[in-house]
């Protein structure tokens, strides 16, 4: 009843506060190869304005790459040299704006924010001059020139089946039993109650590396969207995650004593989580700081965000050992609980 | 030594406002190689004893050890050595016959053709059926497997928890055939049901109702024990007869019992006596016979008190 008369309450507070497409204080990286007059004066009127940040100013253009790579800064603005120059004696002159394209919309946007606050910068200083200035824009869509959406949905797909399938299969499976009362009979019997719990999760286990299997097959040949970083890497990834998954269907069928209850649990606890807080949707960078604390509880926004890492940037572990860690934490954990938590007994 | 001994075992359930008694103090024990009856209505308190001596539950109070085994401490080792089969059809419905017996033969480290000769008699009348998922046997049949599946480790205690509920009465009796042959095998048998009836083939019996036990004796005691004077009567109202005879004082007690009442008088009344009273409310045609108690009476008797 509590669930029936908070839940919309609550959605529409997520959704029309939280969960915007809208981006704010996106972190933006400099490589200002000019340093005069006219482009410092851009440059902090692009920091002044609330959708920028300026995260760092950059030396070199390799130096943007390694940026991107860590997924620090979502655009990088690059500024040619004899900037101030070029606007004073050819009234022309070009910059040139970076995004990060794996996540597409993300990416249009900020372009769109970037660009339309160039011009704004370009018509103050035409302002009192006959010939107009103009600064062409040259945009680059990094990782995802096309601007594919499947480069984003792919990896949230991912997430998304492999947390279904485990989680939620383990968790009714282990209830089922349950239910139909063939749990009193097997604990009765000289198997260990880990075996028992393992023995459940191991096919899922299998499943899933089907699945993934699958996924990877179909977005590769079919949608083309390309495998840069290490396939060992991404299917270790991957097996991580599902172990994740798994040890928390194992946890929620110990707490859970019919099927629906265990469904129900593994649909609102997990999986529109999932969907609202691993960014796939909605990117993090936006919401509210409680909905940021709260993400990071969220195992799917680390694995998406490994996905990306690996899949679309192509990066190795030195970069995402820290979501590495976090997920193997959240296993052992997760694990731990769920074989303490299992019941040798009825009651 | 005891197979089975329950010391003053307490279970309740449900938290502090509305606390339901399962089982209140009760104590017994059954020596090896026995078939004991546990007989009781419905929600006695018959399976949280079960689930309490196959370590599947914890007793608030009180002490209960199987095989020598306490059934808290060494719920391991008992878990090992007994058979239980639940009330409630507990087998893998959409697996097979034979793969349901194969997977709990399994899982207690044995084969079936090590055991085949115990569960023999039994699985024979269902190995026509061997292929067939275990959800699509009947009622009869699926009680037969479930004991299969129960026995095949060998137990030294079977647990049959209402093993014959809802089984037709061929099938029970043949069931009740098979518990026999079992004992003979050496092994102690703990069957519950809530039939009277079956009372008469145990060795032993315990009445239980409200998780208190009424009596525990050989059903032979149970009779002995029986001393008022028992009377069955008949006429061409029953319904009548048995509501005046319910409103006289010198009447204790009386039930419908098949085709008579049984009645139950305070004093001792000469049988010309009791027929001269009947005939007063005329009831022209009552029959009236003296009868010798039987275990149902035995038990209507123990629980009115």
């Amino acid at each position: 009843m509590f669930i029936l008369l908070g839940m919309p309450i609550v959605q529409i507070i997520i959704f029309g506060f939280a969960l915007t497409n809208e981006v704010k204080n996106a972190k933006i990286a400099v490589l200002d190869n000019s340093k005069d007059e006219a482009s410092l004066s851009l440059i902090s009127q692009i920091d002044a304005s609330r959708y920028f940040e300026l995260e760092k100013n950059l030396h070199s253009y390799t130096e943007i790459e390694t940026e991107f790579r860590r997924g620090k800064i979502k655009l990088a603005l690059v500024i040619p040299q004899h900037f101030a120059e070029d606007i004073q004696h050819l009234h022309k002159t070009q910059v040139q704006l970076i995004a990060d394209a794996s996540d597409p919309n993300v990416a249009n946007t900020l372009t769109n924010y970037a660009a339309s606050v160039i011009m704004d910068y370009q018509k103050r200083i035409t302002n009192d001059k006959k010939l107009p200035y103009t600064i062409d824009t040259e945009l680059r869509m990094l990782y995802n020139p096309q601007l594919k959406g499947a480069y984003n949905f792919v990896p949230g797909v991912m997430a998304m089946v492999l947390l279904l399938v485990c989680t939620m299969m383990t968790a009714i499976t282990i209830v089922k039993e349950k239910e139909m009362g063939t749990m009193e009979v097997m604990l009765v019997s000289p198997m260990k109650p880990q075996m028992i719990v393992l023995a459940k999760a191991v096919p899922y286990l299998v499943l899933s590396a089907v699945n993934i299997a699958s996924i990877l097959l179909l977005s590769v040949f079919v949608l083309e969207v390309p495998i840069n970083g290490s396939l060992v890497l991404l299917v270790f990834e991957s097996i991580l995650f599902t172990l994740v998954s798994l040890s928390l269907g194992l946890l929620i069928s110990s707490g859970a004593e019919s099927q629906q209850t265990a469904m129900f649990i593994s649909l609102i606890a997990l999986f529109l989580p999932t969907i609202m807080l691993s960014g796939f949707m909605f990117p993090i960078e936006n919401m509210p700081l409680p909905l940021r604390v709260i993400s990071n509880i969220v195992p799917a926004k680390w694995y998406y965000s490994i996905v990306k890492s690996v899949m679309i940037k192509g990066t190795g572990l030195y970069v995402i050992w820290k979501e590495t860690l976090i997920l193997f934490g959240m296993m052992i954990f997760f694990l731990t609980l769920a074989i303490k938590k299992f019941k040798i007994r009825l009651a | 030594m005891s197979a089975v001994i329950v010391e003053n075992i307490i279970k309740t359930y449900g938290a502090k406002k509305n606390v339901v008694t399962a089982l209140n103090d009760i104590s017994f024990e059954v020596k090896k190689g026995e078939l004991f009856g546990i007989i009781g209505p419905d929600g006695a308190g018959k399976t949280s004893l079960f689930r309490i001596l196959t370590t599947l539950l914890i007793a608030d109070k009180g002490k209960a050890a199987v095989d020598g085994f306490d059934v808290v401490k060494d719920y391991k080792e008992i878990r090992k050595r007994v058979g239980y089969m639940p009330g409630k059809f507990s087998l893998y419905q959409d697996l097979s016959v034979e793969e349901n017996l194969e997977f709990f033969a399994t899982i207690f480290n044995t084969s079936i053709e090590q055991n085949y000769d115990l569960i023999k008699d039994i699985y024979r009348q269902i190995e026509p059926f061997k292929k067939r998922k275990a959800g699509k046997l009947s009622g009869g049949m699926k009680q037969k497997l479930a004991l299969s599946c129960a026995l095949i480790h060998r137990p030294s205690v079977l647990f049959l928890d209402e093993p014959t509920t809802g089984v037709d009465a061929v099938s029970r009796k043949e069931f009740w055939e098979m518990l026999k042959k079992l004992k003979e095998q050496g092994i102690t048998i703990l069957v519950s049901t809530p039939y009277m009836d079956e009372a008469g083939l145990c060795d032993e019996v315990a009445l239980i109702q409200t998780g208190k036990i009424l009596s525990i004796n050989t059903p032979q005691g149970i009779i002995k024990d029986f001393k008022k004077p028992l009377w069955a009567v008949k006429s061409s109202d029953m319904l009548r007869l048995l509501n005046e005879m319910q409103a006289l004082d010198d009447v204790e007690d009386i039930y419908p019992f098949g085709e008579y009442h049984h009645v139950l008088l305070k004093k001792e009344y000469g049988r010309e006596q009791l027929v001269q009273w009947i005939r007063n409310y005329s009831h022209e045609d009552a029959v009236v016979q003296k009868v010798e108690p039987d275990i149902e009476d035995c038990f209507i008797s123990l629980m009115k008190n």
